[in-house]
């Protein structure tokens, strides 16, 4: 399977869809632990995106990532912004010049953003943060390519243990971020950032599948 | 929750734009990024640039404290969201005047992203950048992990003290010195009494029944540490001296500067309340109070409550927060 500049704008284009059909439902977790825009927030980011694609001029997909990166941070600010905005650009770095993709890039692209975001926001797993989707779903899209299984194959895996991870959040105490001063009464609670995470890694898979 | 908006998406450019033209003879927007307000007035050669700045939402905090003795500029973000990294390094090169220029907001993990990327790429353009996160609020972690604490309304006082000292000319290293005692002497404590809300959700923050209060809010709408029952003005100034006393203890002969901060819909006539209290049980330790604030500084939008600020001062930090200061939303004679 191989991917074009335009598959790949598409499956960012799915995400944005997805992340907007969710907004009320992350702002409305991010109330419970947080200021209560975390929908906003990532919609603002996504919307923004989905505008800078339309008109992008970006060549080959290493381009088209470093506009979702830049177009990203300077819609949004805030904490995602900055960690996002360094996923992209770490993963736009392998997707340099390349206008088709195959399914090595796109699961080192995925891998170089989860440590883009894992060095930028110092977070580890269990700190109930984003982390706790990304980091079981790069394992199992690890296992599953160890495997040799297809890539939209892998990326369902991937999606499924992003969606357990975050799940899991629910019992997770904050250490980290703007909910960590609550402290036990985030307990109960789902992380916002895990939530779009796995809305993230599914939609992406839904488009990998329905590129195939 | 009933609000003047044109548009939620709009509501951020169309406030900057109101400011600005508001208080031209202040402050103006950069062409480069609209986002980027500085002083009308170039910048002074040789003094040292004092950026603050963090979301929006905590009007007259920060572009209401651009001016002589306080900041020299200050990028805008989102409502309760860090500015982007854009904007900063767009004030950071309109304010420095070859001394270097110094970061201030509060500490959270957005906005010491987004500064921090914003310092990098100022470094790359020459310009030097040195960092103060303020940390004032007790409520928000322990003593052995202070610098795990959040910024609220004492951030007042320690760019205040801040911008004072880069007015009178110190160089860079000696204004990140003392900005940072001015944060190791300032603690703050708040409670909240009714919720706020984002203008693009419309819906509170977080929900209190009539007879409670939140006790260790933060500024954005998050709830505080642990709910409680609402109680008297002075039972609950008292819980918040005592919690500021216990973390950093004051004694006879110690003079201190009071702030007490409305969070956006506290009347002033309560404000004054809490203020009479907490002086006194400052005075009953033999504390003396050198300078007071009483007002609305750092808010929440609409948020209602209040907290009350305390920094210790030694002759250096007095100097600080005497010197004047004129602002278009604060002006020290």
């Amino acid at each position: 399977m191989k991917l074009t500049v335009t598959e790949w704008k598409e499956l960012f284009c799915l995400i944005a869809e997805r992340i907007e059909e969710n907004k009320d439902r992350l702002s409305e977790l991010d109330r419970a632990v947080g200021d209560g825009d975390h929908g906003v927030t990532m919609s603002i980011g996504w919307q923004a995106i989905v505008k800078k694609l339309e008109e992008s001029q970006g060549a080959d997909c290493g381009a088209v990532c470093k506009e979702m990166a830049m177009t990203f941070l300077n819609a949004v600010g805030s904490s995602v912004g900055p960690l996002y905005a360094t996923a992209f650009l770490r993963g736009a770095s392998l997707l340099q010049g390349k206008e088709e993709l195959t399914e090595e890039d796109v699961v080192a692209f995925w891998q170089a953003a989860v440590s883009g975001i894992q060095e930028r926001g110092k977070a580890q797993i269990g700190d109930k943060t984003m982390l706790d989707a990304w980091l079981p779903a790069m394992q199992a899209l690890e296992q599953a390519r160890m495997q040799g299984r297809g890539l939209a194959e892998c990326m369902e895996e991937a999606a499924a243990a992003g969606e357990q991870g975050m799940k899991a959040t629910a019992l997770l105490v904050p250490q980290v971020g703007r909910s960590s001063r609550l402290g036990e009464r985030a307990v109960g609670h789902l992380d916002p950032g895990a939530a779009s995470a796995s809305i993230i890694l599914t939609a992406f898979a839904e488009g990998l599948r329905k590129t195939t | 929750m009933k609000k003047l908006i044109n548009d939620p998406v709009a509501i951020v450019d169309e406030m900057i734009e109101g400011y600005t033209a508001a208080y031209s003879g202040y402050v103006r927007q950069l062409e480069q990024n609209r986002r980027s307000v500085v002083r009308a007035q170039p910048p002074r050669p040789g003094k040292v640039g004092v950026v603050i700045g963090g979301g929006s939402g905590h009007e007259p905090a920060f572009m209401g404290l651009i001016g002589q003795g306080f900041a020299d500029g200050v990028p805008v973000g989102n409502v309760f969201a860090s500015p982007p990294p854009d904007p900063i390094v767009e004030v950071t090169k309109a304010v420095d005047a070859g001394a270097g220029v110094l970061y201030m907001y509060g500490n959270y993990a957005g906005d010491c992203m987004n500064f921090d990327m914003a310092a990098e790429l100022a470094g790359m353009e020459g310009i030097r950048v040195e960092t103060v996160r303020v940390t004032d609020d007790v409520a928000s972690a322990p003593q052995d992990r202070a610098e795990r604490r959040r910024g609220i309304a004492g951030g007042f006082l320690v760019f205040k003290a801040a911008g004072a000292a880069a007015d009178l000319g110190l160089p860079l290293e000696e204004v990140v010195r003392v900005a940072t005692k001015a944060n190791d002497q300032t603690r703050t404590m708040g409670v909240a009494l009714s919720p706020c809300s984002v203008p693009q959700t419309g819906k509170p923050s977080f929900e209190l029944a009539e007879d409670e209060m939140e006790i260790g809010l933060g500024i954005h709408g998050e709830p505080g540490v642990e709910k409680g029952r609402l109680k008297s003005a002075d039972e609950v100034t008292d819980l918040l001296v005592t919690r500021i006393l216990e973390d950093m203890p004051l004694a006879a002969g110690d003079r201190a500067a009071v702030l007490v901060n409305g969070l956006g819909s506290t009347s002033y006539m309560e404000l004054f309340v809490v203020y009479r209290r907490a002086a006194s049980r400052l005075e009953e330790l033999g504390v003396q109070i050198s300078r007071s604030f009483v007002g609305e500084f750092v808010t929440s939008l609409e948020m209602g409550g209040c907290s009350i600020s305390v920094m210790k001062l030694d002759d250096e930090l007095q100097t600080m927060v005497d010197h004047p200061a004129d602002t278009p939303m604060y002006v020290q004679k």
